[in-house]
């Protein structure tokens, strides 16, 4: 499968005029790999949402080259979704497939064959049934990763996938970002698993509001470059002054 | 003995039939609604929508007396004013969706009775607060009847759309391009709800019986296929006990119907199969695995 480019041309995401992720530009290549790090605050998931088209951004622009907002998934963050809404582990994989079925097709039999590879892929068989609110952690992003297997887009934001999750559950999953690889989708992650980061992904962007790095992983999550984005002060400014970098000296 | 308990004042007396049957068309359509406004968290909305009606209708009753199709129109498009209004303001001001419904509701209370009261007597403020489910005229009962079955059609229809977009709102919003309208659709549908709730049972109880069987329902069901027909019949059945008791203790209807959802409400709290204090705190012994 193949995928068009992301551009971000100086890019500012934020919050009431507040930036979260300051003046980014760079190019995500079609069936990159592209790991996201930085401290807390650092404007990671802001980025995401920003990709996925839920956050406009404050300046500057984000360029899909052939790509329409509905070829893009995204995984939220685990506290996003509402566990105690009665939905079975089922229904929801389902809800993947809503992209081609619309709000009133049938599911045919394609799909539930789709659906029940999707299942068996993540490992949740004999699950089905069971309500989401009755899942663990780590069952959750499983059924997580389930649905995106069902939406099967070629560019996949994954917003902290691994949080709080263990080892034989992380393993399973990086199985799936590498299929995904090998099929040549684009994968963008938010990660806090360094380590993972290094293995799996070998392009990084190193965030603290302003890109300290974006290049090949083992230089972007050095030890030098990592200590640069601790030091990232996350308290706003309260007397900021209005942001004029993109002005040239003689425009101004 | 029986019969004439449960079943003669039905026979004896037309008004008791209409009541009924508006009742029971009332609880099909609203109580189902109310199981989507808990579990998208809106409780409360429904209260502040009920009394957001009240100035529109109002005004329809300033102009033309106790006419259907008057205040019915004012009364619907007051709703849908607030609900538009109030869900604006929690966009684009300070203020979030729960304060500025408050905020909304209670100018349209103040606003409404002080209206009413402009021309009317205090027995038409009653019936207007209250309602007059004993008293259902063709063409209310036509419109109760209408108002049902498009809502029943309308859930039937959407009923993915608005199940999708209660659990997951962002993820409706990125599928489908529908998705930015369907919390619109369904205020709408809530209002016009509401509207026929106010002729029958009056804008402060109009809510009580769209809510209180839809919280009951949710006490006894895990999914949200068994929730929505087990609260229309919760509703149903209130509407049928309820205007059982009235008519045998003389106690006004409306207040007594929903009484009685309120007493299927308490019970739930008590013995709910799945939300219930009892399952809750004294759970059944421990499954091997």
């Amino acid at each position: 499968m193949s995928a068009g480019a992301i551009r971000l041309e100086n890019v500012t995401l934020g919050y009431e005029r507040r930036p979260a992720v300051h003046h980014l530009s760079g190019v995500v290549e079609a069936g990159a790999a592209l790991a996201v790090c930085g401290p807390n605050g650092a404007g990671k998931s802001t980025l995401l949402k920003g990709l996925a088209g839920l956050l406009a951004p404050l300046g500057g622009r984000i360029a899909f080259d052939g790509l329409a907002p509905r070829d893009i998934a995204y995984l939220p963050q685990a506290a996003e979704i509402d566990q105690a809404f009665p939905i079975d582990v089922l229904d929801f994989i389902c809800m993947g497939a809503m992209r081609r079925i619309g709000l009133f097709g049938r599911i045919g039999p394609q799909e539930r064959a789709r659906v029940a590879a999707a299942i068996a892929a993540v490992g949740l068989d004999g699950f089905e049934d069971r309500q989401i609110g009755t899942l663990s952690g780590g069952q959750m992003q499983r059924a997580l990763f389930a649905r995106l297997l069902v939406e099967d887009r070629p560019v996949i934001l994954l917003d902290e996938p691994f949080g709080a999750i263990d080892a034989a559950t992380i393993d399973d999953l990086v199985r799936i970002i590498a299929r995904w690889r090998e099929e040549r989708r684009t994968v963008i992650a938010v990660l806090h698993e360094l380590d993972l980061a290094r293995r799996v992904f070998p392009q990084a962007l190193l965030l603290a509001r302003e890109p300290l790095f974006w290049g090949a992983t083992q230089e972007a999550l050095s030890e030098a470059r990592l200590a640069e984005a601790s030091r990232m002060v996350e308290a706003f400014d309260r007397d900021a002054e209005e942001c004029r970098r993109d002005e040239t000296p003689d425009a101004a | 003995m029986l019969h004439d308990l449960f079943i003669a004042p039905f026979f004896d007396y037309e008004f008791m039939r209409r009541a009924l049957i508006g009742a029971v068309a009332l609880s099909i359509s609203g109580c189902p609604l109310g199981v989507f406004l808990i579990l998208r968290r809106m409780s409360l909305a429904g209260d502040a929508l009920s009394h957001a009606i009240l100035p529109g209708a109002a005004l329809g009753y300033l102009a033309c007396g106790l006419s259907l199709p008057a205040m019915t129109f004012g009364g619907l498009l007051a709703g849908l004013a607030v609900a538009v209004a109030s869900s604006a303001a929690a966009r684009w001001t300070a203020l979030r969706e729960d304060a500025s419904l408050a905020a909304f509701y209670l100018v349209s209370l103040a606003l409404g009775v002080a209206l009413v009261s402009l021309k009317g007597s205090n027995v038409d403020l009653l019936h207007v607060l209250f309602g007059s489910v004993l008293a259902l005229d063709d063409a209310t009962l036509i419109f109760l009847a209408a108002i049902a079955s498009v809502t029943l059609a309308a859930l039937a229809l959407a009923y993915r759309a608005l199940a999708l977009d209660t659990f997951d709102p962002l993820f409706a919003r990125r599928v489908t391009p529908l998705g930015e309208w369907i919390p619109f659709a369904f205020l709408a549908l809530v209002v016009l709800n509401l509207v026929a709730g106010f002729h029958a049972l009056g804008t402060l109880m109009a809510v009580g019986i769209i809510m209180l069987p839809a919280a009951s329902a949710r006490l006894w069901t895990r999914g949200l296929t068994g929730a929505l027909p087990l609260a229309a019949a919760i509703g149903a059945a209130s509407s049928y006990f309820g205007l059982v008791l009235s008519f045998h203790s003389g106690l006004a209807a409306g207040p007594v119907i929903i009484l009685m959802a309120g007493g299927a409400y308490f019970l739930s709290l008590i013995f709910g199969k799945t939300g219930g204090v009892i399952r809750l705190r004294r759970p059944k012994r421990h499954l091997e695995g």
